[in-house]
């Protein structure tokens, strides 16, 4: 599956450039599902690049977790989903140093989240590279009761949480690693759009 | 000069009012009978005697309430009032402009002693006397930022500025025309205009961040925004939209004159010294369409300037589906006379 | 540009070449406080030349009892350091600036790594005094060529956070063993000759720091040159600008109102569109970018030149 393509939107909006190789700096790499392609093809074009990296995949039920261990970088770790992994990236950002490089691929779930774990643990913005693969599912925060609703596909959603109906809005908080819901029908309850599904 | 507190609510029962000296002082944002966005900017150097630019920190009649209306939302959703752990500097500086401001502008109703860095406050309205040890946060029962802003009108941003950006990472924010500090905060000017529409593409932004990067110590500026709300309800949030949304829907031919309100933000911008981080006070201002309609200049041209808005704006601004209830209002106070420029009541 | 009128209360030679000069309120009020690396632009009426040059606040920023420069002598500058070196006496009220700060702390950083060369250690003076009142953790590096011309062995504290490489006595600066291994989440800041800058810059790509967390100010003065002609559109004037003087000053002395902050190529203010060149703007600023001069449609007066037959500016 290629890079997702997504249409222009607001500037709040993430956009996911592609992974450039940065050599052989020590780096992290985190991908879920589809995502592992995207590390596939950085390192087919710069091999360099897996001198020094750790990576962390969350298959998510894809099948590519033989094909990247057998890429050879320094650590490999499967993990079954990234709540379970976040432990461990952690603990690599709590030991990196400057120069150290994080890649990021896969779906806006796993690139925001740990995106905001690496923001808070010190690495600029700019030491961090994402590529979109796989689904379009959205990590989405409710505005009215905060809870975050994961791998949401349609519009209006119903929150995860608090049961209200929400409309996704593009406008995105790093600092959250997610979009804004807001209450579709707070004006006229009960008066609910038919819900479509997320587009790129 | 002394003040009446209005004893008043912006909740539930909505016994707000304006006084007529209010009414006469409410800073009415169109210069002309029409509205674009623009970057209008001039020093907040004081203004007419009685106005609301006269003093650095307008306290006006609504202040008592506003602060025990700041404090129900605060109880309920705590989140209001976020600054990131670098700004608590510039939480001081915003600390000693505020105090400072107050007790020069309003010696009557507020007082600072300063015996170094042992600080002693007064607020008379709200009852409050403080002593406290500057730069020392455990010597305060909040943090400074939310401490001096639970005794200040409007809602505050503080701007952190690097990499040649304004950066959003402090604010209290409980009487917001619908944007989330929870969700904003760690943005960048960019970003937390993102959902405005149109004035990215005319160049607003990039205009309004240049002369907002430039803003210096001691040279303060100022200028004035505006949206609908109907009632007079100070927290119009995203985090409660489901609870005041339905009031939209709630306007008759009957009741628009004293349902709808045009909101005012007075905002200014401070550079301040320690932390090199740009304070923004936004300081809302309320009134009814009936009370606002007594100074005929204004319901002329409010009349005009709604009439002819772009539909863009008008739904951004959340009164679009009001619009028309509200320029019939309006137009019975139009009789189509010209409208002499400025701000001010003829 | 709000400018306060000040007291030399102290002057004092730190080296043959840098003077330290401290400027208090006439009458003792507390002057405003600023934030570390902070620069001021002090007036100096020479004649019928009005010159203004930027100088870092090396005082403590929390103590409002006055400012404190350090004063370079540049004599092959145009004339800006000798006039505070040789004109400029104790007792003497001059025009000094609020404070304005072009090279601020980014104090989300874990750790601040500050690198001085020579006179560029000024800024770092006022904001290792920050630093230590905000209980942040940072390192100076402060390169100088000798003992003797080292002014910074005046002014800076006694700390293990401070070491100091004096050249000339082969303690030159590790630059790329000092980039590599710093923890996550530190900000590097350069002052000092433009070689030095380039050079941490040169450094931190190979590393692969972050451009973010590169921070640096050249202490750019206006240079002297030769005198060239100028035309001022909108004023309808055409003015001379004299070899020590900037286009800015020659466009103040004609009494012609013009933005600027820094005075020293940085900050993008005094930013004027031209008109027509006919020859050569000689940029020396930091603003414009490569694609600007290229257009030859922009010129920053504080610090560039021209040498040509025309040069019109929308001014």
């Amino acid at each position: 599956m290629p890079a997702t393509k997504f249409s222009p939107s607001i500037t709040s909006r993430p956009v996911y450039p592609g992974l450039v190789s940065r050599g052989a700096a020590p780096s992290l790499m985190v991908a879920d599902a589809e995502g592992a392609e995207a590390l596939i093809d950085l390192v087919e074009r710069d091999p360099a690049v897996l001198d020094a990296a750790h990576i962390v995949y969350v298959p998510a039920g894809a099948p590519f977790g033989a094909r990247l261990s057998a890429l050879g970088a320094r650590l490999c770790h499967e993990a079954p989903s990234l709540s379970a992994a976040l432990p461990r990236i952690r603990a690599a950002l709590a030991e990196a140093r400057m120069g150290f490089q994080l890649y990021l691929a896969g779906t806006e779930g796993l690139i925001g989240r740990v995106a905001a774990e690496a923001v808070s643990a010190g690495l600029p913005l700019d030491a961090i590279q994402s590529e979109h693969r796989g689904s379009i599912a959205r990590r989405m925060q409710c505005v009215h009761c905060k809870g975050i609703t994961e791998d949401v596909a349609t519009d209006p959603f119903v929150c995860a949480h608090c049961g209200l109906t929400l409309f996704v809005r593009d406008h995105y908080s790093r600092r959250l690693g997610a979009f804004q819901g807001v209450c579709v029908d707070a004006e006229t309850p009960g008066i609910v759009p038919a819900s479509q599904e997320i587009r790129p | 000069m002394t003040i009446r507190f209005n004893e008043e609510t912006f909740r539930d029962d909505y016994t707000f009012y304006n006084s007529p000296q209010a009414i006469r002082r409410f800073p009415f944002p169109f210069d002309r009978d029409d509205y674009m966005y623009s970057v209008n900017m001039e020093p907040h150097a004081g203004g007419p005697e009685g106005s609301v630019f006269e003093r650095r920190f307008d306290v006006d009649e609504h202040y008592v309430a506003e602060m025990r209306d700041r404090a129900i939302t605060l109880d309920e959703d705590p989140l209001r009032c976020q600054s990131l752990p670098h700004m608590e500097l510039a939480g001081w500086d915003l600390l000693e402009l505020i105090m400072t401001c107050k007790a020069e502008d309003y010696p009557d109703l507020f007082e600072l002693r300063r015996d170094g860095d042992q600080w002693h406050w007064i607020n008379r309205p709200l009852g409050i006397e403080q002593r406290f040890t500057f730069l020392d946060a455990g010597t305060l029962p909040h943090g400074p930022m939310e401490y001096i802003t639970r005794q200040t009108q409007g809602d505050f941003a503080v701007l952190d500025q690097r990499e040649g950006n304004l950066w959003m990472d402090a604010g209290m924010v409980t009487s917001q025309a619908d944007w989330s500090l929870d969700f904003d905060i760690g943005m960048n000017f960019f970003e937390w205009h993102a959902p405005v529409p149109k004035a990215h593409e005319m160049g607003i932004f990039q205009r309004a961040l240049k002369f907002l990067m430039n803003v210096q110590q001691g040279a303060p500026s100022r200028r004035l925004n505006w949206t609908m709300t109907v009632n007079p309800r100070l927290d119009t949030s995203p985090e409660n939209y489901h609870k005041w949304g339905p009031e939209k829907r709630e306007l008759t031919p009957e009741n628009v004159g004293a349902k709808q309100y045009l909101r005012v933000e007075l905002q200014s911008f401070w550079r301040l010294p320690r932390s090199n981080a740009l304070a923004f006070p936004i300081r809302c201002y309320l009134i009814a369409l009936e009370d606002l309609v007594s100074v005929p200049k204004w319901g002329r041209r409010l009349h005009r300037v709604l009439r002819d808005l772009p539909d863009e704006l008008a739904e951004y601004k959340g009164f679009a589906v009001n619009r028309p209830l509200i320029v019939d209002y309006l137009a019975r106070f139009d009789d189509g006379a010209p409208t002499s420029p400025g701000i001010y009541p003829d | 540009m709000t400018a306060l009128t000040l007291r030399v209360a102290a002057k004092e030679p730190l080296t043959p070449l840098v003077t330290r000069f401290r400027f208090e309120h006439p009458e003792g009020a507390r002057l405003p406080l600023f934030s570390g690396g902070a620069h001021v632009v002090v007036e100096m009426t020479d004649g019928n030349q009005l010159r203004r040059n930027a100088y870092s606040l090396i005082s403590d920023p929390n103590d409002g009892s006055g400012y404190e420069i350090a004063v370079r002598r540049e004599d092959a500058g145009r004339g800006g350091s000798r006039f505070m070196h040789g004109r400029v006496a104790a007792g003497d009220l001059i025009r000094v600036g609020a404070p304005v700060n072009l090279f601020s702390l980014d104090l989300r950083a874990r750790k601040h790594l500050m690198i001085a060369g020579g006179i560029g250690v000024t800024p770092f003076l006022a904001q290792i005094r920050q630093l230590d009142r905000l209980g942040q953790p940072y390192e100076l590096r402060y390169a100088a060529r000798s003992r003797a011309e080292a002014a910074g062995l005046r002014l800076l504290p006694r700390s293990p956070r401070v070491h100091v490489h004096i050249s000339d006595e082969g303690g030159r600066m590790d630059l790329g063993g000092l980039l590599a291994g710093q923890p996550l989440g530190t900000h590097v800041y350069t002052c000092g000759p433009e070689g030095l800058i380039a050079a941490v810059e040169e450094t931190a790509a190979r590393l692969r720091w972050p451009r973010a967390a590169l921070h640096s100010e050249a202490f750019l003065a206006p240079p002297p040159g030769r005198p060239f002609t100028v035309r001022l559109a909108r004023s309808g004037i055409t003015i001379e600008v004299g070899p020590h003087e900037s286009l800015l000053e020659a466009i103040e002395a004609a009494g012609v109102d013009a933005p600027w902050l820094c005075r020293g190529g940085a900050c993008g203010q005094c930013e004027t569109a031209v008109l027509s060149c006919r020859g050569e703007i000689e940029h020396h600023d930091h603003w414009l970018d490569a694609g600007d001069r290229a257009s030859r449609t922009k010129i920053m007066p504080c610090v560039s030149r021209f040498a040509g037959e025309e040069l019109i500016l929308d001014r």
